[in-house]
Order: structure tokens, then sequence, then C-alpha cells
């Protein structure tokens, strides 16, 4: 008994002495959001990091999406926050952002890999820094049950199909079927700049200032208003929530409640997990408007934060993980589309993925390719949230009958214009 | 032996008697088991001895320094000080931030502003129409807010006092429905929320039993009437428990005899609910409704978790749009909601002084 007592003694004594030899190591706090596995993923990877860098350990803050776009800007803004963090506003936390190229051991690589993506993360005039990488780089688009389809008797609409005609069948399939949501498409203004985009919405004019009610803007409101009048879509995700409040359909969509979700390639590895093969799901091409067949572009990147006490470090660790092999083998295992050029150029396998999950990697790598030039300017200007959120509370305020699209249309004018007045008052 | 003691008594004077027999029972039983009681607590008792001593010589040096007439301060001021802390600082704080503007963190790089944040929220074509306000969420708020009060407190008031005079009668279970009808007040206002979320969702409890019983799936969340109606029905049935037990107390203030002379002149029933209950009652019921009032007009957390604030911004209340407009908003607009609760702040003050002013008249 005291023997052991002993023992523990020694070896509560023993660690307490290792751990303080440990506090020569250098700690880097990571905050980091999960739509599926990548958290396990990068823990992973950290892991091996840390073997090969004995001085540097890393903890992965594992937090809600939530957390990322509504606590880490009021963290950031008072100086405070992690040292690295997951991120998909780049533009608006761009003040904030590390340049990682003094600490770099090859910035031309880095920059060749990640260029168009390093604009997003830049403010505005800057052309040189480099905050980070990207851990994914997404597509909106939709996914389609096709054994509803098949139970309903309908053929599916080919790859170069309007919404319009993707709108008609899917109502002739839900009426069969019993499906409660025909199309249903995220609340979230992102998503419904996929649809806006197609419809020729350019947000932006040539001299870089918001004009955001377009001739495209108003066809893709007023079909999504139309569509929850005919019951295309359902009211729950778009009219039971105010503000901007992000409603997904995953639920609905892995209960074969949705005939078809249009939501982004980061659902992948999630539906691979919860649908599996309990029905036939398949990604198709981006339904086409009058101006094109583009989804919107965007993308999750791992970024440095500028208050950070040890750049270096920093900068190491992003750099490993940024590496073509490292980040080749976090895009497989994620089954994230690449947001790096030359892995993307390569091609990524994706060996853990199930045939259906491969099929619609590969659609949506396609999709990537047909990324309207619109879309990147839409997704790459430092405002775009802003409009994203009005557009969607707004048109959100007029599905659910308080008012009327034209004055919605007023409405998202003077929040965009109100909001921008807001950001550039300075003392 | 006790129980069947309870028991015996079949007609209520003579039940009335045994309690009044049974009375010093309790006061004298104790005594043998006190001794190994005393012992159970020893430790502590020993523990509190040595805190007093530990505390006690500075104490002592404390007053003789400030006087024996100043010490009621020394031992007000930590309380004074965390108020102040948590309390009047960050109202001060709030104040600096709603005549800024910006969207930087620290009043210190914020830009003076003015009047301009209260002015924007106050910009409105007519108060009675939230659409032609500038800002028209905060005017939706304050209508929503203002709707969910009125319902809310004619409910709250009506049941709580029915759940009162129920609970106050000689009832088989009194203590136990005594219970169940505070236990909702014990749980997390989410996780209130969160089980009628799933009671009222589409593929909800409610619509199971709807649809077996032959009727039609309700989107619930869908319509504005229902979202608003179930918005006061979960916050009446969460926060009833607590109202109830405060009439509670006030029934049992009223004197016996009041109602024995009313029983002896033959005085029905309603009458005496309206002319002896209710006036004598009146005080704790005007205490519940200035209570109430304040706490609908703060609500945000069951409602926000339960409807979002939606249809459209049907149940969006004050607090909601404070918080979207702070944290929520692309643009944290900080000076805004600042504003924003200064004026919410205003009207709270003024109900709870109103709360004050009746609690001591009824003391009076």
């Amino acid at each position: 008994m005291t023997k052991t007592m002993w023992a523990l003694g020694c070896a509560l004594a023993l660690s307490l002495l290792g751990s303080t030899v440990a506090q020569a190591q250098t700690t880097l706090r990571m905050m980091w959001y999960s739509d599926g596995n990548e958290g396990e993923v990068m823990a992973d990877l950290l892991k091996r990091f840390e073997d090969k860098n004995k001085d540097i350990k890393v903890v992965l803050d594992n937090a809600p999406f939530k957390a990322i776009t509504e606590t880490l800007p009021v963290q950031l803004a008072s100086g405070q926050g992690p040292d690295i963090a997951r991120i998909t506003d780049m533009g608006g936390l761009a003040p904030f952002l590390l340049d990682l190229r003094p600490h770099l051991k090859d910035a031309a690589t880095f920059e060749k890999n990640y260029g168009p993506f390093l604009e997003w993360m830049r403010v505005p005039g800057n052309t040189t820094a480099i905050p980070g990488y990207m851990t994914q780089l997404t597509v909106t688009g939709p996914f389609v049950n096709k054994t509803l389809f098949e139970q309903a008797g309908v053929p599916m609409p080919g790859p170069k199909a309007t919404w319009e005609e993707w709108a008609k069948a899917l109502k002739t399939v839900a009426d069969k079927v019993k499906a409660p949501f025909p199309l249903a498409l995220d609340r979230s203004g992102h998503r419904f700049f996929g649809l806006a985009v197609s419809q020729g919405a350019k947000v932006v004019d040539a001299k870089g200032e918001p004009a955001v009610v377009d001739e495209g803007f108003k066809r893709a409101a007023q079909l999504i208003v139309d569509w929850h009048k005919s019951g295309v879509m359902s009211k729950e995700l778009w009219g039971s929530v105010s503000g901007a409040a992000y409603r997904g359909a995953n639920e609905e969509f892995k209960n074969a409640q949705v005939v078809m979700y249009v939501s982004g390639s980061w659902q992948i590895a999630q539906f691979d997990k919860t649908v599996g093969d309990a029905f036939d799901w398949v990604a198709v091409p981006t339904p086409c408007g009058p101006a094109n067949c583009s989804g919107m572009p965007g993308g999750a990147g791992l970024v440095g934060i500028k208050a950070t006490k040890n750049p270096a470090e920093v900068a190491r660790l992003l750099e490993w993980l940024a590496s073509d092999e490292v980040v080749s083998e976090f895009y497989s295992r994620t089954l994230f589309v690449p947001g790096n050029l030359s892995v993307a150029k390569k091609g990524v396998a994706y060996p853990s993925a199930k045939p259906q999950a491969a099929a619609a990697l590969k659609v949506f790598g396609e999709a990537v390719a047909a990324i309207d030039p619109a879309a990147y300017k839409i997704q790459g200007w430092t405002n775009s949230r802003i409009v994203f959120n009005a557009a969607i509370s707004r048109i959100g305020q007029a599905v659910s009958g308080e008012t009327t699209l034209d004055e919605a249309y007023k409405r998202i004018e003077s929040d965009v214009a109100q909001q921008i007045a807001e950001r550039a008052k300075k003392q | 032996m006790t129980a069947n003691h309870r028991n015996a008594g079949t007609t209520r004077p003579a039940a009335h008697r045994n309690r009044q027999h049974r009375s010093p029972e309790p006061m004298t039983s104790p005594a043998p088991s006190a001794a190994p009681v005393r012992a159970r607590f020893a430790p502590f008792e020993r523990l509190g001895l040595a805190l007093v001593r530990l505390f006690d010589p500075p104490m002592r040096a404390v007053q003789r320094l400030v006087g024996v007439g100043r010490m009621p301060y020394v031992f007000l001021l930590p309380n004074a000080l965390f108020f102040g802390v948590f309390v009047f600082l960050p109202i001060g704080i709030n104040i600096v931030f709603s005549v800024t503007g910006g969207t930087a963190l620290f009043p210190s790089q914020r830009p003076y502003v003015g009047g301009q944040q209260y002015a924007y929220l106050l910009d409105c074509g007519s108060y009675l129409e939230p659409a032609t306000c500038r800002e028209d969420h905060f005017w939706r708020g304050v209508a929503n807010t203002l709707k969910f009060t009125i319902f809310q407190m004619i409910a709250m008031v009506l049941f709580s006092l029915a759940a009162a005079l129920v609970l106050n009668r000689p009832i088989r279970g009194r203590g136990f429905f005594r219970a169940v009808f505070f236990f909702p007040v014990l749980l997390s206002p989410v996780v209130v929320a969160l089980i009628w979320k799933w009671i009222l969702q589409r593929d909800g409890l409610l619509n199971a039993v709807l649809t077996t019983a032959g009727g039609e799936k309700i989107l619930f969340f869908v319509d504005p009437g229902w979202a608003m109606f179930w918005s006061v029905f979960v916050s009446v049935w969460a926060h009833m428990g607590f109202y109830t037990l405060i009439l509670l107390a006030g029934l049992q203030a009223i004197p016996r005899d009041i109602y024995e002379a009313a029983e002896m002149d033959g005085t029905r029933p309603w009458r005496t609910l309206v002319r002896i209950t209710l006036p004598l009652l009146w005080p704790n019921l005007l205490v519940v409704l200035v209570l109430v009032l304040i706490r609908s007009v703060q609500v945000f957390d069951e409602v926000f978790v339960l409807t979002g604030g939606g249809p459209g911004t049907a149940t969006m209340m004050i607090v909601q749009y404070i918080y979207t407009t702070a944290f929520a908003n692309q643009v944290q607009n900080f000076g805004l909601a600042a504003a924003a609760s200064v004026l919410l702040g205003l009207v709270l003050f003024g109900l709870t002084l109103l709360q004050l002013y009746f609690t001591r008249r009824k003391a009076a």
C-alpha cells in the first residue's frame, strides 16, 4: 500500500518535472470548426507536426461555426484571440490577419499555389500579404435524391437545364412521392447568390461601388418568392426565422424529405456518412439561368492572427500544413475540393469516399471550372457579406409575407448603404 | 402514527382541531436526536469558529479605524464594488457606446457622433407603422414586444391566479401539485424552449397527435399568429409557477376568520372571491403584474430559441434586435445597439420605479 503510494508520488513528481520542461515549448492555439471529419484529420496532422517540431505544441480548439462568425470578430477587435483560426469571412477579417511572408521559407511557392485566394484575405489595396492558405475551396451546387425521381417515374433534367425546368420537375416528383420539400435552398445569402449569379446579378459596378439590386438580382428574388407561393419551396427554411440566421436542410435531406437540396461541396463528407447508401443521392451541375450556369465559390482559410506573440512558429506550422504533400492528404481524407492550384492540377484521389461521394466530388470539381468571373468578383469583394445578410434578411421577410419585394429591394439598398457607411466611420 | 392521526379526522372542524393538537409535537420530537446531529455538524462548527477567529482581529482593527457607526458601510463595500463593476460601469460604458459610431471595439477608438444613433432609431414617418421607420427592425421589435407583453401579462396573471386559488384549496395531493406547477421555473429557459420546439416542429409530438387524430399537420413556426401564440404559451408555462407561489403566499396571509364570517353569512363563493379574496390579494397582484411586465419587456432567450424571431420578423423582440445589431450582423454596430439598449433601459427603469412604489405601498 505505502509502496504504491510512493510510486504514485514519484510518478506525480516526475510528471510535474516533465511538464515544467515542456513549458519551454511554444503553445499555439488554433480555433477550428468542422462540417464533417476535418477536425479529426487536422488533429492527426497536428500530432505529426508536433512529433517533428518538439518545440511547438498546438492546441486545437473546436468551436461551433457561430463562434467563428460572431465571437471571433469581437475577440480580434479587442486584440485577443487565437494564434490561428479557420475562417470563411476572409475579407471582413483581413485587417486582423498576420502577414506570414517575412517568416516563410518559400513564399514564392506559397503564392503560386494559393495566389487567387490570397486576394480574398487581403485588405483592399494590399497585393503582397500572405495571411494563410485554403483548407478547402467550395462551390455551391445541388444534391438530388435520385431515388425519389425513380419512384416518381420522372426523368431527371439534363446538365444544361434551367432553374425553371428543374423547379417544374421537382414539384412533379414531390407531389407524386409526397415529399414536403421539392426544392430546399440553404437560408443563406451566399447560396441565394448562387442562384442570383446565374440570373445575371453583379452586386458591384465597374467602379467598385455597390449596385446590388439589378435585373439579375430581381429575377432571382422573384423566383424565390414565386417558388414559395407555388409550393416548390417550403416556408420552413426561409420563412421561419428572422434576420440573417442560417438554416440548412441537412436533416430533411437525410430523411429523404427533400428532392433537391441546393447547398455546396462541403456537405459531401457529411452525406457520405449520414446518408451513405440509404438512397441514391447525386450531385448535379448547377441549373442555368439567362446569364450562366455558375454557382458561388467560397471556402475556408486557415489564417494566422496578427495579435499572435509567436509569428515565426505560426508561419512554420502553416507552411507545413499548406505544403503540397500534407494539404493533399488533408483534402483527400476530408473529401474537400482542393484550394491549392498545383494540387488541383495534379488531382486529388479520394480513396476513402464511397462511390456516391466520389461521383459528387467529380461533379463539384467540374463546377469549379464553370464558376463565372462575376461570382469570383462578388465573393472577393470586402462588403459581400453585408450584401448577403441584407438580401437574406429582407427576402426572408418578403417570403413570409411581411413585406413586398419592391419594399424589400429598397430596404436592401438602404441596409447595405448604412452598414458600409458605419464600417467607414473611423476616428 | 402521525399519518394515522392525520387521516383520523373526517369532518373539517375535527381536522382543524387535530392540527392544533399536533403542533407542539414536532417541536418536542427532535430533542432526543439533537445530540447526534450536533456531533455530525461538529467539524463545520469548528471550521466556522476558526473562520471567525481568522477574520476577527482584522475586522476589529477596521472598526477601530473607522468607528462603529461607519461599520455598516464596510460590510456594504464588497457588494457595492461588485455592483459597480458589473452593473454601473457597464451602464456607463453602454451610454458612451451609444454616442459613438463605427466598428471599433474600444471607446477610445470610436468617433463621437452625438445623438445620431438615437436620431436614426427614432426617425419614423409614423410610430404606429414600423414600415415607415428608417430602422424598421427596431420598431418591429417594439411592436412585437408590446404585443407579447400584453398577451403574456393577461394570460400569466389569469392562469397563475387560477392556479393559486386551486392550490390554496384543501385538495388531495396539494403539496405534489404545488411542486409540479413550480417545477418548470427551475428549468433553464433554453431547455424549455428546445423541449417545446421538439413538440411543435413539423415532425414533432403535437403534429403526431394531430395526424393520429385524423387532422392535418400544422407548421406552427411558419404562421405569424401561431408563432406568437406559442411564444406566449411557452413563456407562461415556464414562469407561471413563480407567480403562483407569490399569489399563494398572499392568499395564505388572508385571515381565515373573514372567510368563516362570510360563510356564516351564507355568502356565495363567487361573491367571496370578488369581495374578499381579490381585494385583499390586490397588493400582491399588483406586484405580480409589474414583475410580469418587466420580465416580458426583457424577453429574449426562450423566444429566440423557440422561433428564432420568425417567421419574417413576427416574433423578433427588442432584445433580439439589440443582440443581432451588435453581434450577429456583419457590421457589428455597437453604437446603434447601445442606443437601443439605453431606450429599453429607460422603459425598464420606469417600470421598476412603479414596482417599488407598489411594494412600498403594500408594506405601508
